[in-house]
């Protein structure tokens, strides 16, 4: 019982991290319709951006830890953002209007040129940092430890799902995207600026996907340029998962995957974790291919 | 054909004054964003220190990474607003004074010198062609007319490099090095004609195309390892392999559409390599095969001094001087002649039944089914193809490089391939070529710039499709006509449509 909740609070944590990631991709794949394959790299620099505030705000001599924190998370939000932005602008804005498969190979290209930027710019070797917040809470008369970090990145998680979803319903932003959703051509006939809200879409995801990375940090406290492709893949299984498109679903995808992932660790072993996600796809696809919480796409001819 | 462009350059404002303040102002806010997006990664590294994690501040070049997009973003403003040749003749100033004078650091130099140089080129291509900027459709047709020449002139094109690709290893300048990269370079031709059996005519996107490559490598070296099968029977049991886990694979997933199925493929292509690094007691895990048998000379002799057991030395039975060249000619040859299959098999499926069915499903699934085209096993059918082929590729691989780990079957072999095929344009033969030059044979050229050549192709995928979003040679003639009409105007007509 107590490995079980220990592997609960892994999972949760891990498929915090993944949902953060998955909405990303989910919105992206709502509005504009591709896969943003840079979007693993977008998480991947939102953790390096969170390592060297890290280590800038340590140089300058801040030592509070809860100031620091606030320090990493704003700036990794800031400038990934800035790093989401830019690569809509340039590698899909012009694509708009092109084959399917156009955006897509565009997006490829961007996500190795992101790595191959990374590893030339701050080494290819992983990059390791002490515990920023070490601590464990220990529950059922210390037969579970929960690392502070975990918890924080579940409770950080959950804010940040309560605030997303009240941008989404109850802001004019979050209703300006919806619509474009729906129907881009129509939105922007209402006066709606569809490429505004698509940058808009892409910066919302790159800011969540940067607190993923700087969660990803604080937890495993190791990262290196390469870490954006299988986060990025299994997120995006996380989003088909709960539903592309849906914003409960992605969030509910990466738990599933998160918890799979700790259990399948914790009862099987470490090895085949990522074939029992892969495999788990495949299956979903295969018997619900809308995903658990996506509406059905009726095709026209 | 005169009108669209007419109405093109008829768009272009004449002779307006210039905007100075929006320029600036324009060219100021992508100097800021440059500002943010340089400012936490290129200004502040990471050091190993022995203490830990140290940082390193970089100033000087997040300063002239701002420099070169507030000047690069002013001189395309001018460039738009007809200054083109102030701003090239300040440009070429530029990139002259980053070459000629000393600078303080190298980021400089690279700045001034390939900053000065774009804009310069910029400058000078709109002053010859006398228009700002080509809409993006009018360029498409003008590319799209390219394509089709090129595609016509192929009937002659095509003997000639095959001629000239048969008769490269008896010209003098084929020393080892140029054999090595013309086979590595073939070995991509095949793959990419392999795979656009898949994503070219049958319109299925496929993300895992390594998969079937990595099926077909570790069946050769697999089979010569446990039950000491030589080259030439594995072979075709590779791909016979390579396409029944096709089969496996396609039977549950292409009964999904579009990203689902590319998402699926990825995944599978994953599981494999995943398999092939943790099953260690099988595969050898990480550290791969070693060892693997190099293929004998069709069974008859051996490439080496000494041959083994029943086995005559190939340049004793031609009465050759011995030369370690030889296996590498042989090599070369044997892969030409795979990936001519390959093309051979392509350009006549195209006329059979099944591959119309595969171009027809390609243009609209619905309406190939309600023609009565059984679509699962249409799409079954080119993915087994494809995968057998992958699967032959593979063997070649494994026997080529007598060491194989899992470390060649990432994903990013896939993107690779799948670049090929859509840069060079989904579906052309010839395509495929081209975009192998480009995407395998210069970065080759330019291996000594290590790091920044994958910098460099992920940064030319980008660009080549913002420049011609449907790849280089895409055409999509129907490769058969009704009452045999295959009359040069009218595949103009299509081609621009």
């Amino acid at each position: 019982m107590d490995y079980f909740v220990q592997q609960l609070i892994n999972g949760l944590s891990l498929g915090a991290i993944y949902g953060l990631i998955a909405i990303g991709y989910t919105m992206v794949y709502g509005i504009i319709g591709m896969i943003n394959f840079a979007h693993g790299e977008i998480y991947m620099i939102g953790a390096f951006v969170a390592l060297i505030t890290f280590l800038a705000i340590g140089a300058l001599g801040i030592t509070w830890v809860p100031l620091a924190l606030l320090l990493m998370l704003a700036a990794s939000m800031l400038f990934t953002s800035v790093y989401g932005w830019t690569v809509e602008r340039i590698a899909y804005r012009p694509l708009r209007s092109s084959p399917r498969l156009a955006p897509l190979i565009s997006a490829i290209g961007m996500s190795i040129f992101l790595q191959n930027y990374m590893q030339i710019l701050q080494g290819a070797r992983s990059k390791p940092l002490q515990p920023i917040l070490p601590g464990n809470l220990t529950l059922m008369d210390g037969a579970v430890s929960v690392s502070y970090v975990r918890l924080a990145t579940i409770v950080l998680t959950l804010l940040l799902m309560v605030g997303f979803t009240i941008l989404i319903n109850r802001t004019s932003l979050g209703r300006a995207q919806r619509a474009c959703e729906q129907d881009k051509k129509m939105a922007g006939l209402l006066g709606v600026n569809v490429d505004r809200i698509i940058s808009l879409t892409f910066v919302m995801g790159a800011a969540l996907a940067a607190v993923a990375g700087m969660m990803v940090l604080l937890i495993y406290g190791v990262i290196d340029f390469y870490i954006g492709f299988l986060a990025g893949v299994k997120s995006f299984t996380a989003a088909v998962l709960g539903g592309v498109g849906s914003l409960p679903g992605a969030m509910l995808g990466g738990v599933v995957i998160g918890l799979i992932e700790a259990f399948w660790s914790g009862y099987v072993g470490s090895e085949w974790k990522d074939v029992a996600t892969f495999t788990l796809l495949v299956l979903v696809l295969i018997f619900r291919p809308t995903g658990l919480l996506g509406r059905p796409e009726i095709e026209k001819v | 054909m005169t009108m669209p462009s007419h109405t093109a350059s008829a768009a272009v404002p004449t002779n307006r004054a210039v905007d100075w303040p929006g320029t600036l102002r324009d060219a100021g806010l992508a100097a800021f964003v440059a500002l943010l997006l340089t400012l936490p990664l290129v200004g502040l590294r990471t050091i190993d220190r022995p203490t830990g994690l140290g940082i390193e501040a970089r100033p000087d070049e997040v300063i002239a990474s701002i420099v070169l997009v507030f000047l690069g973003r002013l001189g395309l403003g001018l460039i738009r607003q007809n200054l083109a040749l102030p701003v090239l003749v300040l440009a070429l100033a530029c990139a002259g004074v980053g070459l000629v004078l000393p600078m303080p650091t190298q980021v400089l130099r690279l700045v001034l010198v390939a900053g000065g140089g774009i804009i310069a080129l910029r400058a000078a291509i709109t002053l010859t062609t006398g228009r700002s900027k080509l809409s993006q459709a009018e360029r498409d047709r003008r590319m799209d007319r390219v394509a089709v020449q090129v595609q016509h002139a192929t009937r002659y094109i095509a003997p000639v490099a095959i001629i000239g690709a048969a008769i490269l290893p008896l010209t003098p300048i084929a020393d080892r090095q140029i054999l090595d990269i013309g086979i590595l370079l073939l070995t991509y031709i095949m793959l990419g004609w392999g795979l656009n059996i898949v994503v070219g005519l049958a319109g299925l996107l496929d993300l895992g195309y390594v998969a079937f490559y990595a099926v077909g490598a570790y069946s050769y070296a697999l089979l010569a390892h446990y039950f000491g099968l030589s080259f030439w029977v594995c072979l075709p049991l590779a791909g016979l392999l390579a396409a029944l886990s096709g089969v496996l694979l396609g039977f549950p997933v292409l009964r999904l559409r579009g990203d689902y199925f590319a998402i699926v493929t990825l995944g599978f292509g994953e599981i494999i390599r995943i398999i092939l690094v943790n099953w260690y007691q099988f595969t050898g895990g990480p550290n791969g095969i070693s060892g693997i048998p190099r293929p004998s000379f069709f069974g008859i002799a051996d490439f080496t001094r000494t041959p083994s057991e029943g086995m005559a030395a190939f340049h004793e039975l031609f009465g050759l001087e011995f030369s370690s060249l030889h296996r590498i000619v042989f090599l070369y040859y044997l892969i030409l002649a795979l990936a001519l299959v390959v093309n051979l098999f392509t350009l006549r499926v195209r006329k059979l039944p099944l591959g119309r069915a595969w171009e027809a499903l390609r243009e609209d699934e619905i309406a190939s089914a309600s023609l009565g085209i059984n679509r699962t096993n249409m799409k079954l059918a080119a993915f087994a193809i494809a995968a057998m082929f992958g699967g032959f590729a593979g063997s070649f691989f494994a026997t080529r490089q007598g060491f194989i780990s899992p470390e060649s079957f990432t994903f990013i072999e896939s993107a690779i391939i799948l670049a090929i095929v859509v840069l060079g344009g989904m579906g052309s033969q010839i395509g495929v070529v081209v975009a192998t030059l480009l995407v395998i044979g210069l970065p080759e050229a330019f291996r000594e710039l290590a790091d920044y050549r994958m910098l460099a192709f992920g940064m030319g995928m980008v660009v080549i499709m913002l420049w011609r979003p449907r790849g280089l040679l895409a055409h999509r003639d129907p490769t058969i006509l009704l009452h045999g009409g295959r009359k040069p105007q009218a595949q103009n007509a299509g081609a621009a449509r």
